[in-house]
């Protein structure tokens, strides 16, 4: 534990300290000097934990990210900072870990519903963020946890009141625009029962090394229901870790659709905890290029009878890319008539790409249906011929294919303008010759 | 149109076809018909441009073009079109996607510019319905989740589109029933025409009474034992193929 203890990090918590929101709350008080002594004692998750073992983060810990001071929103390129943005959404923008007013848009809110920087909802939501922080993370799990509580300078506080149905998304940024800086945000989702919402989450940064490192935690209230998206675009030079901690209550759906393209080094972790007939979908496209390692986590976890969880991964890595999938389902002993369905396919471009996939299924009851499958594989030659019998040049039916395996993911996207930006970055990033989306 | 002679192919070291020699000239159907193993789906295969095949001796020459030189898909975009015996499932891309990428292909292999989209659509509605297909077809990705009997009408919507010069049917009429094979036979007589053949690779005798062969090939152990017209068909519903592989083994 000595490594951890000389975390740079740590000991230069002091000098920061002083200027993280909530410092008046006791309880947030409480939370942030715990986290902090946990983290000292903890580090960054190495390579010996379980959940950990294909991707290693000793690299964050060399150098020093530090967080921005302040919102630096008038600099902010309107042009690109639209490339990723959803016109008809609610929207806020968070700048390397700082609230922009300018830069959100949160008109014409209905009533019952609130959506604020986590900064001005510690003074004014005060009472209603200590029932949901630190609640639905676990933070024994891993550094990263400990670090984002201790070290979070803002974020994003949503609450959609009961039977609330919003008309149209909420869209919150995650900006990272300073060479070295730390994004850390902090956010809390509060769906209450029956309402419903759609949430974006965007990563994205200028070309610079900097470290993202978010923590959401979110609850689904009895039968409402939340689809999430998170759209990963972070610089091909950034650190990005990102967990999102869900609790769903009794018959909550909750769909995840998460598109990890960004990042030298990602990690995501998506964890979920159904009850009594709660339902969710948990899709994901990552796509890697150059030196990328991508890492996906997530962990459904069935706690009473009759859920219902659906997870399709894909992966496709180039170049010296590496993409790992973990994937967890635990049914409890009580969870009977569980229905759960685990799939992860990846697609390998190149010899010098590496794809890991474990599933793991551990099944306490025993009346239930749970399945899982993985394939790693290489574009089908039967499908190349029958596009070159159909006239398509070779390499192009290799691009098509490659694309197509990739968009059974985006077409899932059902907001049209989400749908089309998405797509837009899935050829930008990962361009392929010959595929004309005009046509699609 | 096309010119097939002394035609040797093996996979591997198993040699498959042995000295086939066919003549096919504008305008003609002709069927190849055989026992399960005497080369059928090979002849087709080869004459698409399927790797996995070498060819050890003879030549293929398509509207005085050396075909075995080409590409698969310079074949196609000369007017070469394989309907397959197993269409393939290709999630992701939609069939108005192929359709337009490949009429374009053959549009700009022939210096023309890409296809209007008016027209474009226009096209194909009319030979879906001439498919009595429907048209929510054109948006589901190739092939998936397709009957078999959708799958082969498929392959005839995307003769049918790309009008090509050498049809080529790999045993469309297999798995089909009959109003299905009813279906898919008007849409290949439809695309009858002076200047193109067709070459019909079929098991059974069923097909050529929809659609009428000019010309009829047997084919047994990797050769052509027998040909004549449309009434050698018949006659090999009688009697089937034994008595041909009989006097192929005596001689």
């Amino acid at each position: 534990m000595t490594t951890a203890l000389a975390s740079p990090y740590a000991a230069e918590y002091q000098t920061i300290a002083s200027g993280l929101p909530g410092q008046e709350l006791p309880w947030l008080a409480a939370l942030r000097s715990e986290a902090l002594e946990k983290f000292s004692e903890q580090g960054f998750p190495s390579l010996r934990q379980e959940e950990w073992r294909y991707t290693n983060v000793s690299a964050i810990e060399k150098k020093l990210f530090s967080p921005a001071a302040t919102v630096a929103g008038r600099s902010i390129d309107k042009a690109w900072l639209k490339l990723y943005q959803i016109q008809d959404a609610w929207s806020v923008v968070l700048v390397d870990g700082h609230f922009s007013a300018e830069l959100s848009d949160l008109d014409e809110l209905p009533e019952n519903v609130l959506i604020m920087g986590m900064t001005e909802a510690l003074i004014k939501q005060s009472e209603t963020l200590e029932k949901y922080i630190n609640k639905a993370v676990n933070a024994e799990e891993h550094g990263f946890i400990a670090f984002n509580t201790a070290w979070f300078t803002d974020g994003l506080f949503v609450q959609v009141a009961a039977k609330q149905v919003l008309a149209k998304p909420i869209q919150v940024m995650h900006l990272s625009t300073k060479p070295e800086v730390l994004t850390a945000t902090r956010t809390v989702i509060v769906i209450d029962q029956m309402a419903e919402a759609n949430i974006i989450e965007t990563f994205v940064g200028l070309d610079n090394a900097y470290l993202s490192a978010a923590v959401a935690e979110v609850f689904v209230g009895q039968n409402a229901d939340l689809t999430l998206y998170k759209t990963q675009f972070e610089s091909e030079k950034a650190y990005h870790f990102s967990g999102t901690y869900v609790k769903q209550e009794r018959d909550a759906r909750f769909t995840h659709h998460n598109f990890a393209l960004g990042g030298l080094l990602a990690r995501s972790d998506l964890h979920t905890e159904l009850g009594q007939a709660s339902e969710c979908e948990l899709n994901g496209l990552y796509l890697g290029v150059k030196r990328q390692h991508i890492d996906n986590h997530t962990r459904i976890n069935h706690l009473k009878p009759h859920g219902i969880s659906r997870e399709l991964y894909k992966g496709v890595l180039d170049d010296r890319a590496r993409g790992v999938f973990q994937g967890r389902v635990i049914v409890a002993e009580d969870a009977q008539k569980t229905d759960s369905q685990m799939n992860n396919r990846n697609l390998l471009l190149s010899s010098d790409a590496e794809a890991d996939s474990k599933p793991q299924l551990e099944i306490y009851a025993d009346d239930v249906k749970c399945g899982h499958g993985v394939t790693v594989g290489q574009l089908d030659e039967k499908s190349i011929f029958y596009l070159q019998s159909r006239c398509v040049d070779e390499e192009i039916a290799r691009n098509m294919l490659t694309f197509a395996f990739a968009n059974e993911m985006v077409d899932k996207i059902k907001i049209k303008e989400l749908h089309d930006m998405i797509l837009e970055q899935v050829l930008t990033r990962f361009p392929q010759e010959g595929v004309n989306k005009e046509w699609l | 149109m096309l010119s097939i002679k002394n035609l040797h192919v093996s996979v591997g070291d198993k040699p498959i076809l042995k000295g086939i020699n066919l003549e096919i000239n504008d305008g003609e159907i002709h069927a190849i018909m055989g026992p399960n193993g005497s080369g059928k789906s090979t002849l087709s295969h080869i004459l698409s441009g399927k790797s996995g095949y070498t060819v050890t001796e003879g030549s293929v020459t398509y509207q005085g073009k050396d075909l075995l030189e080409m590409p698969p898909e310079i074949r196609a975009r000369e007017g070469v079109f394989l309907a397959f015996q197993y269409p393939v499932e290709i999630p992701g891309v939609s069939n108005i996607y192929l359709l337009k990428a490949a009429l374009n292909s053959i549009r700009k292999h022939h210096g023309q510019s890409e296809v209007d989209a008016m027209d474009f659509l226009t096209l194909v509605k009319g030979k879906v319905r001439l498919l009595e297909m429907d048209e929510k077809f054109l948006y589901r990705a190739v092939n998936e989740g397709f009957s078999g009997g959708e799958k082969k009408r498929n392959e005839i919507l995307q003769m049918a589109i790309l009008e090509p010069k050498l049809c080529i049917l790999d045993e469309t009429d297999s798995g089909l029933d009959i109003d299905a094979l009813k279906i898919v036979s008007e849409g290949v007589n439809s695309l009858r025409s002076p200047d193109r053949s067709f070459v019909m690779v079929t098991h059974y005798q069923r097909l050529l009474d929809y659609i009428k062969p000019d010309f009829v090939h047997v084919l047994a152990n990797g050769q052509i034992v027998k040909s004549g017209g449309a009434e050698l068909a018949l006659e090999l519903e009688e009697k089937g193929y034994s008595w041909l592989e009989d006097a192929q083994a005596a001689a």
